[in-house]
């Protein structure tokens, strides 16, 4: 029993004690000058943000997109573990699953730098282009502002799709055998029973999900654009996290960063305590 | 009898023609899946001086070349051993610190269980967000420190959740027997529980080291000034922005000197960028069998108790 004392003194140190962090919010920090040595600002740097509305409505305009895009993309492993389930062959079945889940496990710098040598310059896209005579100059979208959205968004679905749809095909094996075939008794054809049986019985899977998500609403995949950014695109591509790293880390500006950090934090628990109310009438069991 | 023997002719001929078209779909879904990965593999090992005339579908003659190079390199060496090094470590003290943890918990003499274990799980939810963490990880030494790749993440809630779940389904019975024995709970632990649960252990085990062999962010917070402690993944980040930079230069100026033309025309950026990343994904398609066959498993025990 009392090996359980170091370890939660771990989880004190290292998940709780970060949130005594939040102080440096409220002084001028310096690096160096210990904490009360300096000056005490009180709500200045959080007031800095809210009437900075040009990086403010920025930074927030790319976090409510991606998250958004995210939204509207999410039933997206849903569909794609209904029609792999129809899939008849299972060798293929288990070939198909087996592979579209790889990318899920190599690190966002993998990905950036499959990325790269595919679409940069002296990519594969723009040799195939050239010799093709296609194009003269070479297309960028890695660093195009424009393709920003879409192009972020196909990779990071590359990345997780295939994953994302393992707990779908999971849930897909609980529907009970019988119903599909008293459908089929019924005279109902393939496309009837998975719209009649396979949805509704991956519904409370897809709900559950849904409204875990919420509270990660404005915590969109920090690693992948961090990775994928640079000066070119950070216009369209600096979400809420990406700006706290630019002005804390950065411009080592502690202080703001933290104030920042901490009104997204506050949002999140808004947004974590709205959920749990929607999933207690929804499934009548919280989710906290 | 006529009208349905008609309707069913067409469902099937709907049915064939959807078989085709998942069969298709899923197909381009795979290789897009798999194509980048097998570039970069026939990349790495065709003849550098032969890749100029493009690398599609097959390597390009055959050479080592790279690979030998890559391993020249300096601090790759180092890199491949601290990120191996954080991986085994890392994995052990999460697998040690999650189960042993997920026993107590099953314990209901445990003093003030619920409490602690709703800290626990508050963890899921909240954090103290990205600089204050490092200013108080920071506070703590662990800046330029190869601790600060494994204690953070010891402790994971998560984890904990599921081994408690699966510990919950072993018969007391067969511990009772080792307490009457006078056995404490460590031993207990060590030599009933834990064998008993290695297929959970082995689940998070997978899953945690893959983390810790794909962790490169607390690199660059907290060690991206120390260089003997530069992980795999780092390095490749590190160099992926210098050749782009690189490249962006000789492009500018439009003109390359001798000795890099030289140099250029075997050892390219994109031979180098190439191998880098086939080197830190092989570990990754080595244990990527053994993770299938876990993962399942543990997403249903998550999914159960989600």
């Amino acid at each position: 029993m009392l090996m359980a004392i170091p370890l939660m003194l771990i989880v004190l140190l290292f998940n709780y004690m970060p949130l005594c962090g939040w102080i440096y919010a409220f002084f001028n920090y310096k690096p160096g000058v210990p904490l009360f040595r300096n000056e005490f600002v009180g709500l200045k740097y959080f007031k800095l943000f809210l009437t900075d509305p040009i990086d403010m409505m920025r930074v927030m305009k790319n976090t409510v997109v991606f998250a958004l895009i995210g939204y509207a993309l999410s039933p997206l492993p849903m569909v794609f573990a209904i029609l792999l389930n129809e899939v008849r062959s299972t060798r293929y079945k288990k070939l198909v699953q087996t592979v579209t889940t790889i990318p899920n496990f190599v690190s966002w710098i993998i990905v950036f730098s499959l990325a790269f040598s595919l679409f940069s310059s002296d990519g594969l896209l723009n040799e195939l282009l050239r010799k093709l005579g296609l194009t003269k100059e070479p297309t960028m979208v890695i660093s195009d502002p424009n393709a920003v959205y879409w192009f972020q968004t196909v990779l990071s679905q590359w990345k997780g799709l295939g994953w994302s749809a393992v707990i779908y095909l999971a849930a897909i094996t609980g529907i009970e055998q019988e119903l599909y075939e008293a459908a089929a008794i019924d005279g109902a054809n393939r496309f009837q029973s998975a719209i009649h049986i396979t949805v509704p019985g991956l519904m409370p899977t897809f709900l559950v999900l849904f409204i875990l998500s919420i509270g990660n609403f404005i915590s969109v995949g920090f690693e992948q654009y961090f990775v994928f950014k640079n000066p070119a695109t950070s216009v369209n591509l600096e979400v809420l996290d990406l700006y706290v790293y630019r002005i804390g880390m950065s411009n080592h500006d502690y202080s703001y960063g933290v104030a920042i950090g901490i009104m997204k934090s506050f949002i999140s628990i808004v947004l974590i305590l709205i959920a749990n109310k929607i999933a207690k009438k929804v499934r009548g069991a919280s989710i906290i | 009898m006529a009208h349905s023997q008609v309707l069913t002719k067409r469902e099937s001929a709907a049915s064939n023609l959807f078989d085709w078209f998942i069969y298709i779909l899923f197909g381009i879904d795979a290789l897009l899946c798999i194509y980048p990965f097998w570039y970069m593999l026939i990349y790495s090992i065709s003849d550098p001086i032969k890749v100029s005339a493009g690398v599609y579908l097959l390597p390009r003659g055959f050479s080592l070349f790279n690979l030998q190079k890559v391993f020249e390199l300096k601090g790759i060496g180092s890199a491949v051993l601290i990120s191996a090094l954080r991986t085994v470590v890392g994995t052990g003290l999460t697998v040690f610190a999650c189960s042993f943890l997920g026993y107590l918990f099953t314990k209901r003499e445990m003093p003030g269980r619920s409490f602690l274990y709703r800290m626990l799980i508050i963890t899921m939810y909240v954090g103290g967000g990205l600089i204050p963490t490092y200013l108080i990880y920071k506070s703590y030494g662990l800046t330029n420190n190869f601790w600060v790749y494994v204690l953070p993440s010891m402790v994971s809630a998560y984890n904990v959740i599921l081994i408690k779940t699966y510990i919950e389904q072993i018969p007391a019975s067969l511990e009772e027997s080792a307490m009457i024995d006078g056995a404490g709970y460590f031993r207990v632990y060590i030599s009933i529980i834990f064998p008993l649960s290695l297929p959970i252990v082995a689940t998070i085990s997978v899953f945690a080291a893959v983390g810790q062999w794909n962790s490169w962010f607390d690199n660059h917070i907290y060690n991206a000034g120390t260089e003997s402690l530069t992980t795999l993944q780092y390095l490749l980040y590190n160099f992926l922005n210098e050749s782009e930079r690189l490249a962006q230069i000789l492009r500018d100026s439009g003109n390359i000197s001798d000795a890099q033309a030289a140099a250029s025309r075997q050892l390219t950026p994109k031979g180098v960028r190439m191998t880098i990343t086939l080197i830190v994904t092989i570990p990754i398609f080595l244990v990527y069998p053994y993770m299938q066959k876990y993962f399942i498993k543990g997403i249903m025990i998550g999914a159960v108790k989600g």
